[in-house]
């Protein structure tokens, strides 16, 4: 590959994305009156200067990264910045979460850059594997101490230091993702090994304490949290970097069966997780089901071609700036607009694999299928909530839903895959140079 | 490690196939049937949202119209002609959904008609309103006179052209204001309906064609086309016996003539005065239960009326009570026992007369343009039932003018022109109330001499006191003359100056 022309191509796909969400904005704006839009000024500032700078710093701090990724997200972060913005304007947030969007904008391009300025070297990361672990666990579990947790919405996912507040849990996965692949490689030939019973070959018993350990920790964060997504996402995480590290599928088998006897269990033992999992099945008839149904109904109304932007009604479905926001594109876009995220998402999973599979270092590996398996992941998780393929969860949709924790937790972890991504791609290049002056 | 990053990459791949598997369920293969489901109503959200052509009389007075509003709906629909044709237009309404026209005609009004999708190609790059505007058939003069003429009197008043069927006016006491259901105050509105469900009048349910009365005398034109078509009636024969009482064979009260007077005679003299025991034994022993069935039938009773509006009733001949009943079949003969007609009915009995024994399929929807002034869509006239021969109604038509110029109809000419010729026939349907009240009727025809009648008329006036069969005609023939008199004018289009319009 032409790593020199990967910032060419860099450039040239967030100068299309770019046009796309200057056109969809403009295009939001015009059915009411047809002007132009006073806010045009900051909204473009934001729209376009973003991307710029962005591009700008990973052209300075890792000129041989993947060229498709950050593309990809500030295309996926302008749609939903518009999508925010025109559900502002329909129904005027006390706060204004148009200007606060731009704000976690900002800050979320910041904290990218920050991410590319300070983690010079990927694999230096893994010496940090136990801190991150520990802090990853102390993030996920914040919200349930006193005086700092907030419930909002149900869940206890929320944690204020004074006037700000925030998701720790976003972070957290971060934070875990660096720890599960550091301890995962370290640990991975012990955890490889397998043990007979009967036909199957199952891991050994004594090895399976951080498995048990993930998975209680996965059911804490369910129950007491009642953050269904996440414990998910974090439990999901843990398998597949197990499974990946060991290459052992009994590992899927047992953690799989964990995780349904886990579930199971609160099912019987939770009213909020049977209240999920009945909306899921039948939400016609109960006000739980409100959301789903309404969102069901905003895809019907937007048929293959969508009713147009700022031609719909998504403000019907409660919470769409954040979790519901894929139906309000479903609604707008239609199918070719919903199926166009889809492929968004795909795409950056095939980016962010890719990286994976190049990577030199067994961390840098794991980690990054780690983050890509995050961001995959937890996007599958809200979406199919939200068409109702599976329970609906309460997590956001990265990059395009509004909130300041995920934005922020989504760039770095974008600024991670690039560095390993650029990091691997120096070593390539570094190794031919020394080859080629060896002769 | 490959190999699982790989399997890993198939599986999320897998997860987002389903997850777009999904979405086309949603956006297409079950798109339907989500936007049928109880409880969504973003299409009338939407519906709301969006400008809707006005509904304007035929001379150009407007009905209702779509203002824009700085709401939550862009757009409030406004009746500015209030309860006057409150239950023709019916309502377009939030929560308590449309009525009348705006419900039979809701696509065309909203431009959702292939009319409107065809041309909206072209219309991608101009800034224009897809929507149709209706032109009733009614005229406002008419309907005003009408209202004014019942003077607030319970009843219902239906004037139709019988050569095509357009209904020109169509008023009933009481009435209702669209406009306290239609507005955005929600809870102001379910207040008013709630009021006007409670009231035990029905004010929202026209009783010119959603609610059916004892049609008493005027009913003796189907009896006697029944006669005349199936029992050999002829204008001289047979003569019946002067006589005070009428006893049809079997157990029953006889029938007797109002205030106990005895009349007889041949077809024109029993209908001038309306001979109750003449045609009581006209319909036992000429027309026949089966002849009064089957005719009755050919009239519209007990068939669903093509009416292009929500909630017309049909009217009830009791077949199957007559059938072996002789003294049922009296009384049903002269309007009575359980024979029930609207008033709209009733006028399309006076025009199967005037047209040549031919019915045409009543309406109200004159023609719907689109806002460049291309017609979308017209009603083609079209008969709906022929109960009689043209000679029949060659005949009745005779006998009917007569009742007008040496009957109990004399008032119905009172009011036209001269040249016009009127035919008519009043009834009186006596209430059991104490002290006793009638329903009375008139039905008619008018146009000028030598000419097919260009207008049909019925009219019903409720809780009368008295029951003589001259009611019918003191009460009820000077609102028919009125109608008759205003409907025969060229309509005046309202913003044209006079005479700038002709009559067709």
């Amino acid at each position: 590959m032409n790593l020199a022309g990967r910032r060419t191509t860099e450039l040239g796909l967030l100068v299309l994305g770019t046009m796309f969400v200057v056109g969809a904005y403009l295009l939001a704006s015009l059915p009411d009156d047809s002007k132009i839009p006073t806010s045009v000024g900051p909204f473009l500032g934001v729209i376009v200067g973003l991307p710029l700078a962005a591009h700008l710093a990973v052209r300075r701090l890792a000129p041989q990264a993947d060229g498709m990724l950050l593309p990809l997200a500030s295309l996926l972060n302008g749609l939903g910045y518009v999508f925010i913005v025109r559900i502002d304007e329909a129904r005027p947030h006390p706060r204004g979460l148009a200007g606060l969007q731009s704000l976690w904008m900002i800050l979320g391009v910041t904290a990218f850059v920050v991410t590319l300025m300070v983690v010079r070297d990927a694999r230096k990361l893994e010496r940090y594997r136990y801190t991150a672990g520990f802090v990853g666990l102390v993030l996920l579990l914040l919200p349930l101490l006193p005086v700092v947790g907030r419930t909002i919405n149900g869940s206890k996912i929320w944690v204020s230091f004074g006037p700000v507040n925030f998701q720790p849990g976003e972070f957290a996965k971060l934070a875990l993702a660096v720890f599960f692949a550091g301890y995962l490689i370290e640990k991975r030939e012990l955890l490889a090994i397998n043990r007979a019973v009967g036909p199957f070959a199952l891991p050994d018993p004594k090895h399976l304490g951080p498995v048990l350990i993930a998975w209680a920790v996965a059911l804490v964060v369910m129950v007491s949290e009642k953050d269904l997504g996440s414990s998910l996402l974090f439990f999901t995480l843990f398998l597949v970097l197990i499974w990946v590290a060991t290459e052992r599928a009994s590992y899927l088998v047992v953690g799989g069966l964990l995780f349904f006897v886990g579930g199971y269990l609160a099912f019987d033992a939770f009213g909020h997780v049977r209240e999920r999992f009945d909306t899921w099945l039948d939400p016609w008839d109960k006000a739980k089901g409100f959301q789903v149904v309404q969102a069901a109904f905003a895809f019907a109304d937007g048929g293959v071609a969508g009713r147009g932007l700022n031609l719909g009604v998504p403000t019907k479905i409660p919470v769409v700036e954040s979790d519901m926001i894929f139906a309000a594109i479903g609604e707008e876009l239609g199918l070719l607009g919903a199926a166009a995220v889809l492929i968004g998402f795909v795409l950056m999973i095939g980016a962010g694999l890719r990286i994976a599979q190049q990577a030199a270092s067994g961390f840098e590996r794991l980690l990054a299928t780690g983050l890509t398996t995050l961001l995959g992941f937890q996007a599958f998780i809200i979406m199919a909530g939200v068409v109702r393929l599976l329970p609906l969860t309460g997590v956001t949709l990265p990059f395009i839903s509004y909130g300041g924790s995920s934005l922020l937790a989504n760039y770095v972890l974008l600024a991670l895959l690039l560095r390993i991504s650029d990091d691997t791609a120096a070593r390539q290049t570094n190794a031919r140079q020394t080859a080629e002056a060896g002769k | 490690m490959s190999r699982q990053i790989r399997n890993l990459g198939v599986f999320l791949v897998v997860c987002y196939a389903a997850l777009f598997l999904q979405v086309n369920r949603l956006t297409v293969f079950e798109a339907n049937e989500l936007q049928d489901k109880p409880g969504n109503n973003r299409a009338v959200e939407r519906d709301f949202s969006a400008p809707r052509g006005t509904i304007e009389t035929v001379d150009g007075v407007v009905v209702a119209e779509s203002v824009e509003s700085n709401d939550r709906f862009k757009f409030q629909r406004t009746y500015p002609t209030k309860d006057l044709f409150g239950q023709v237009s019916g309502y377009f309404a939030f929560q308590l959904g449309s009525t009348g026209v705006e419900k039979e005609y809701n696509d065309e009004l909203a431009g959702r008609t292939v009319h409107f999708d065809l041309k909206e190609l072209g219309d991608l790059f101009v800034d224009r309103e897809r929507v149709g505007n209706l032109t009733l058939s009614l005229r406002n003069d008419v309907q005003q006179v009408a209202r004014d003429a019942l003077d607030g009197r319970e009843g219902a008043v239906v004037a139709l052209d019988p050569r095509n069927g357009e209904i020109i006016a169509m008023y009933s006491n009481p009435t209702f204001d669209p406009n306290v259901l239609a507005t955005h105050d929600f809870a102001a509105a379910t207040a008013a309906s709630e009021q006007l469900n409670a009231d035990p009048e029905k004010p929202t349910r026209s009783r010119a064609f959603a609610e059916r009365f004892f049609p008493g005398s005027t009913f003796k034109i189907v009896t006697a086309t029944a006669g005349i078509e199936r029992g050999g009636v002829t204008e001289d024969q047979p003569v019946y016996p002067v006589s005070t009482e009428y006893q049809a064979a079997g157990q029953g009260q006889p029938i007797g003539n109002f205030g106990g007077e005895s009349c007889g005679g041949n077809l024109l003299v029993i209908l001038q005065v309306s001979c109750n025991t003449a045609f009581a034994q006209m319909g036992v022993e000429q027309a026949k239960a089966a002849g009064m069935t089957d005719i009755s039938r050919a009239f519209g009773f007990d068939q669903e009326v093509p009416l292009d509006l929500p909630g017309a009733v049909q009217s009830h001949f009791p077949a199957d009570a007559v059938a072996a009943n002789p003294p049922f079949l009296a009384q049903a003969s002269i309007g009575q026992n359980d024979t029930q007609a609207t008033p709209l009915q009733m006028a399309m009995v006076a025009a199967a007369v005037a047209n040549d024994g031919k019915i045409m399929v009543p309406h109200v929807m004159r023609e719907v343009r689109d806002d460049q002034g291309d017609k979308v869509k017209s009603f083609d006239p079209e008969v709906w039932t022929t109960p009689m021969s043209a000679a029949t109604a060659a005949t009745l038509r005779e006998a009917m003018i007569s009742v007008v110029t040496d009957g109990t109809a004399s008032r119905l000419d009172d009011r036209v022109d001269e040249g016009i010729v009127v035919g008519g026939k009043t009834g009186t349907a006596q209430r059991g109330t104490d002290p006793p009240t009638s329903d009375v009727w008139i039905i008619g025809f008018a146009g000028p001499a030598g000419e097919p009648p260009q207008v049909a008329v019925a009219v019903l006036v409720q809780g009368q006191e008295g029951v003589s069969e001259q009611t019918g005609g003191r009460v009820a023939a000077p609102i028919g003359a009125e109608v008759l008199r205003a409907a025969l004018q060229p309509p005046q289009r309202a913003d044209q100056p006079a005479g700038g319009d002709t009559n067709d």
